[in-house]
């Protein structure tokens, strides 16, 4: 049976799409077996923990990387080069800050064969309907982040894409500014204003992902995959304070952040050695301290949605410190919540002293750790190599051996562990 | 202004690679080409009536002028497209930007005397003499800008470039939009940097002769020395006066403004406030002329220029694979004969260096200890009074602003057009010509070092010169604590050009003939000019290849190391 493809196909379909680089030994794959569809009228939004390649999907959605593994179809067809139908609004806002507002537009059109007389109208016209008709002349660097991103967005709007790809528009953005840019976005969605027929938006926070999108889809990493896709059935317009609003939310951090606890049990495994070497995440042990006495001061539990707000962080900042509270056994995530254990309740009381020696201990509990302390006590002279490290290691993490090396050293030297000589590169014990 | 390093671009790769020895036996190839063509050379070349009048200086600033600018258009092209090519394909990359390293630190001057033997050979000699000056011009010039411009393509910023893709722009409006202008203040600085490196060598080529082979082209630089030869002291400070007045006219009407431009155009998101003036820019910008000219017919080019190429239905393909692209078999076919015939070059200079005897190795292995002696001495000379100044200067932002100008107006004459000036007052003392040797190094380097120890100076944040100060520390400690390690990688990168500077001048330095009489010392640029006069092309070939080796050698064993050293230990942020 034949079917008109146009008619059935959603927009957008990823079909088993697999990212990875490098080759064998210091293989990293970004990406594998991510499938899911974007349909005419819908929009999506991805949200995930820094490097879980929600970036990279978006992408190879737009065409700019081709994935290693499986097919990307475009209104039923298979992508060849970059989408013509697709454009980004990017987080960097990316315009060419050597042209002015209106020149930055124009390029846009320019590139579609748009001639001078019509470009002008054109772009004047966009200028206005994002609100900056008095900046047409200014150039980027004059201004403010709110109002660069509304230029991104007019010059997304000049390529008339009929797929719109966000990456994280509204991240580098002051708190009001974000709020504004977000409202006028929905308005003119669901005005479809725009002859944009579906948005996949990526971003880190997840009430922007609840208030904004129909459907939130939620990746996770090591390697970089869809968990689950969770639907919003909310009316528009939503309203944050909202009890059903923030039930949602919940859902979504629950399955955003409970994911990384369970991924721990499975995977205490000494590096170097066959099996799946967890990464240590990119924490750092002094702000993680401010963050277990925060919680002590909430009576040992914390919401994280709330959490984030009130640290003025977003989850790719609080994600790796809950991660690390979680790895070293002082805290652990609950529904949403983050619950304090009673290493945890300990040491956010304890003198300083005190809180040496007991991350110390937990640390050492930590494998990548432990393997680094034992290889370095088993050596005659107790100083060895970093490159050691990091070639061990690259088995396990290719390309981001380095940096785990770097992160075990950096906590290493806070819990007074070891020790490391910059001038020599070599890690050592002390005393 | 005051934070920019002047300095060549440094090499990426590991100090001594295979490719540097391929690239060495090309060079031999080249040379052994040249020399072998020498062979025909006429034994007398008559070199052109360079007329002291001052009203023949006008003429001979535009031949000058004209010169320079014929070479730095070729050395503009040139970059673009081999910095264009290079970034853009990765296969090309591995061969092209290796082979770049060379030639940047390959003392070009020592070229000279091969490149003009082997044109006059094949064309008459006025052209030949022409047409060599552009060449050494050229090659002077190009790297530094190639660099820049593949620097730039390589650093433009991923988010653009990507913006750039999913706008759907082709290579050409990628280039008019994207890099040009990413690149555009690499590009000016650094042809503001190749042009004032360009009249050192336009002067020595003007000025050029070796026995009874005269090979100088009338311009400021046969001026100057005709005048000096002669004793007049008037021709000379209106010759000098007239450099000047060129050099500071450039850059005033040409560079000035282009910088202007440039910095308008530059990348930091933010107002800092500190953009370069041009009243001459102001002045453009403000003209009925030129505001119709553009209107006219500039924008209408351009208009003409992206319809043509601009392919609005073209599939623009995938960046990663883009890069990835290889090279056609035509590609490999011409790369497989140009490699056969390098390797015969090679095989036949080698032949050549073969039949030299062991004591003229034993020659050429002395003079370049010789010239090694001067290069240290000049660098220690120009070390020891631009540390302290340029401390002085750099620290002090009011003295900065007095003193910056002057500075660069010394700095833009260039040192070989004061040479016959040197030798006409050191040439009779006892070491005469040693002692100009050293003073032509000496004035055509300590202008980078200068420069470059302001600039760190200036870099050294207040908090630290208050702390040392807190601290009650002694000046010599301050020294030692603190302004040393400073401006350590500031001094390596201006004494890395420096010393490139200074090989360079050992090739009109130590051979000359000044009024009739033929002074020379040890050294290997007096080597090589004896070689040249005397019609000893296997000489010529093996003191010239030896020279380019030792100093690539000192260079990637030596310079480059420390460069590292400083840029990992005691870099300031």
């Amino acid at each position: 049976m034949q079917q008109p493809a146009t008619a059935v196909a959603p927009l957008i379909q990823l079909k088993k799409i697999s990212m990875a680089y490098g080759k064998s030994p210091r293989r990293f794959v970004a990406l594998r077996d991510v499938s899911f569809d974007v349909a005419a009228g819908e929009f999506v939004c991805v949200v995930g923990p820094s490097g879980c390649g929600k970036s990279t999907l978006l992408r190879i959605i737009a065409g700019l990387i081709a994935p290693t593994k499986g097919k990307v179809l475009y209104n039923g067809q298979p992508l060849n080069g970059v989408n013509p139908h697709a454009t980004i609004v990017f987080q960097t806002f990316a315009l060419f800050p050597w042209l002015s507002v209106i020149e930055n537009v124009q390029v846009a059109l320019k590139a579609r064969g748009v001639p001078l007389a019509a470009r002008q109208t054109r772009a004047e016209q966009l200028v206005e309907l994002v609100g900056l008709a008095g900046f047409a002349s200014a150039y980027p660097r004059e201004l403010s982040g709110g109002m660069r991103q509304k230029v991104g967005f007019a010059r997304a709007m000049a390529m008339e894409p009929e797929l719109l790809c966000l990456d994280e528009p509204f991240s580098a953005l002051d708190v009001l500014s974000a709020e504004a840019l977000r409202g006028e976005l929905i308005e003119l969605w669901l005005k479809r204003a725009m002859p944009t027929q579906a948005i996949l938006m990526i971003t880190h926070n997840i009430e922007e992902a609840v208030e904004l999108a129909d459907r939130v889809v939620v990746m996770a990493k090591d390697p970089g995959r869809i968990l689950t896709e969770i639907a919003i059935g909310l009316r528009h317009p939503r309203n944050r304070k909202d009890v059903a609003f923030q039930a949602t939310v919940d859902r979504v951090y629950a399955a955003v952040a409970g994911r990384s606890a369970a991924d721990l049990e499975a995977q205490i495994v000494v590096p170097g050695l066959p099996g799946i070497t967890q990464r240590l995440p990119r924490a750092n042990l002094e702000a993680l301290a401010g963050l277990l006495e925060k919680i002590a001061a909430e009576k040992g539990r914390s919401d994280l949605p709330r959490l984030a707000t009130e640290l003025g962080s977003d989850l790719h900042e609080l994600l790796p410190m809950v991660e690390a509270a979680e790895r070293l056994g002082l805290a652990r995530v609950e529904q949403g919540d983050l619950l304090l254990l009673p290493a945890g309740q300990t040491y956010a009381e304890a003198s300083i002293a005190v809180r040496k020696e007991l991350i110390a201990g937990r640390a050492l509990r930590v494998p990548l750790v432990r393997w680094v302390y034992e290889t370095l006590q088993q050596d005659d002279n107790r100083r060895v190599d970093r490159d050691y490290f990091v070639d061990t290691l690259r088995a396990g993490f290719g390309d981001a051996a380095g940096e785990q090396v770097d992160i075990a050293v950096d906590w290493g030297r806070y819990a007074e562990l070891f020790a490391y000589d910059k001038d020599t590169d070599e890690l050592y014990l002390e005393g | 202004m005051a934070r920019a390093r002047f300095s060549i671009a440094l090499p990426q790769t590991p100090p001594l690679t295979a490719g540097d020895a391929v690239i060495l036996v090309a060079l031999a190839g080249v040379l052994y080409v040249g020399a072998r063509l020498a062979f025909h050379a006429p034994a007398i070349i008559a070199g052109p009536e360079i007329s002291l009048r001052a009203s023949a200086l006008p003429w001979y600033a535009v031949l000058s002028v004209a010169r320079m600018s014929a070479a730095y258009l070729l050395a503009f092209a040139f970059s673009l497209a081999y910095g264009y090519y290079a970034a853009r394909n990765r296969t090309a990359e591995k061969l092209m930007m290796p082979l770049l390293d060379v030639l940047q630190s390959v003392p070009i001057l020592s070229f000279l005397p091969v490149v003009l033997l082997s044109l006059s050979v094949v064309m008459p000699v006025g052209v030949a003499t022409e047409l060599a000056a552009i060449v050494l011009i050229f090659t002077s010039q190009a790297w530094n800008i190639t660099f820049s411009f593949y620097q730039s393509m390589k650093t433009v910023p991923a988010e653009l470039r990507e913006a750039a893709s999913v706008m759907r722009l082709g290579p050409w409006l990628q280039f008019r939009f994207l890099e040009l202008p990413f690149a555009g203040i690499g590009l000016v600085w650094n042809s503001i940097m190749s042009w004032a490196g360009g009249w050192f060598f336009l002067m020595a080529a003007e000025m050029f002769t070796v026995g009874s082979r005269d090979f100088r082209l009338p311009g400021l630089g046969s001026y100057l020395q005709s005048a000096a030869r002669e004793g007049d002291v008037g021709a000379v400070l209106l010759g000098v006066a007239t450099l000047i007045a060129v050099v500071v006219a450039l850059d005033q009407l040409l560079w000035r403004p282009l910088l202007a431009l440039a910095e308008r155009v530059k990348l930091e998101a933010t107002d800092s406030g500190s953009e370069s003036a041009s009243w001459f820019r102001d002045l453009l910008a403000r003209s009925w002329l030129v505001t119709r000219f553009i209107e006219r017919f500039w924008t209408p080019l351009l208009e003409r220029l992206d319809a043509r190429w601009q392919q609005p239905d073209a599939i623009i393909p995938t960046p990663s694979e883009t890069a990835a692209r290889r090279i056609g078999w035509r590609a490999i076919a011409i790369a497989v004969f140009v490699g056969a015939l390098i390797l015969y070059a090679g095989a036949r200079a080698a032949q050549m260096l073969y039949d030299l005897p062991g004591a003229t190795w034993l020659e050429i292995a002395f003079s370049l200890g010789a010239t090694f002696l001067r290069v240290l001495a000049a660098l220690a000379i120009a070390a020891a009074w631009t540390i302290p100044l340029g401390v002085a200067i750099g620290t002090r932002p009011r003295v900065a602003a007095v003193l910056q100008p002057v500075t660069q107006i010394m700095a833009s004459i260039p040192a070989t057009a004061l040479f016959p000036i040197i030798l006409l007052g050191l040439l009779h003392l006892p070491g005469g010509l040693d002692l100009s040797a050293v003073l032509l190094m000496l004035l055509g380097t300590q202008w980078y070092l200068l420069f470059n120890v302001i600039a760190g100076a200036s870099a050294i944040p207040r908090d630290l010169r208050d702390t040392s100060l807190l601290l009650r520390m002694r000046a010599s400690d301050q020294w030692r604590t603190l302004y040393l390690p400073a401006l350590f990688p500031y001094a390596v990168t201006g004494a890395i050009t420096a010393v490139g500077g200074a090989w360079n001048a050992s090739i009109v330095a130590e051979y000359v003939d000044f009024a009739g009489t033929t002074y020379s010392t040890v050294g290997i640029g007096s080597l090589i000019a004896r070689a040249t006069a005397a019609g000893d092309y296997a000489l010529l070939l093996a003191a010239t290849l030896s020279m380019v080796v030792v100093v690539v050698l000192l260079n990637r064993l030596f310079w480059v190391r420390l460069y590292r050293l400083a840029e990992s230990r005691y870099r300031m942020d």
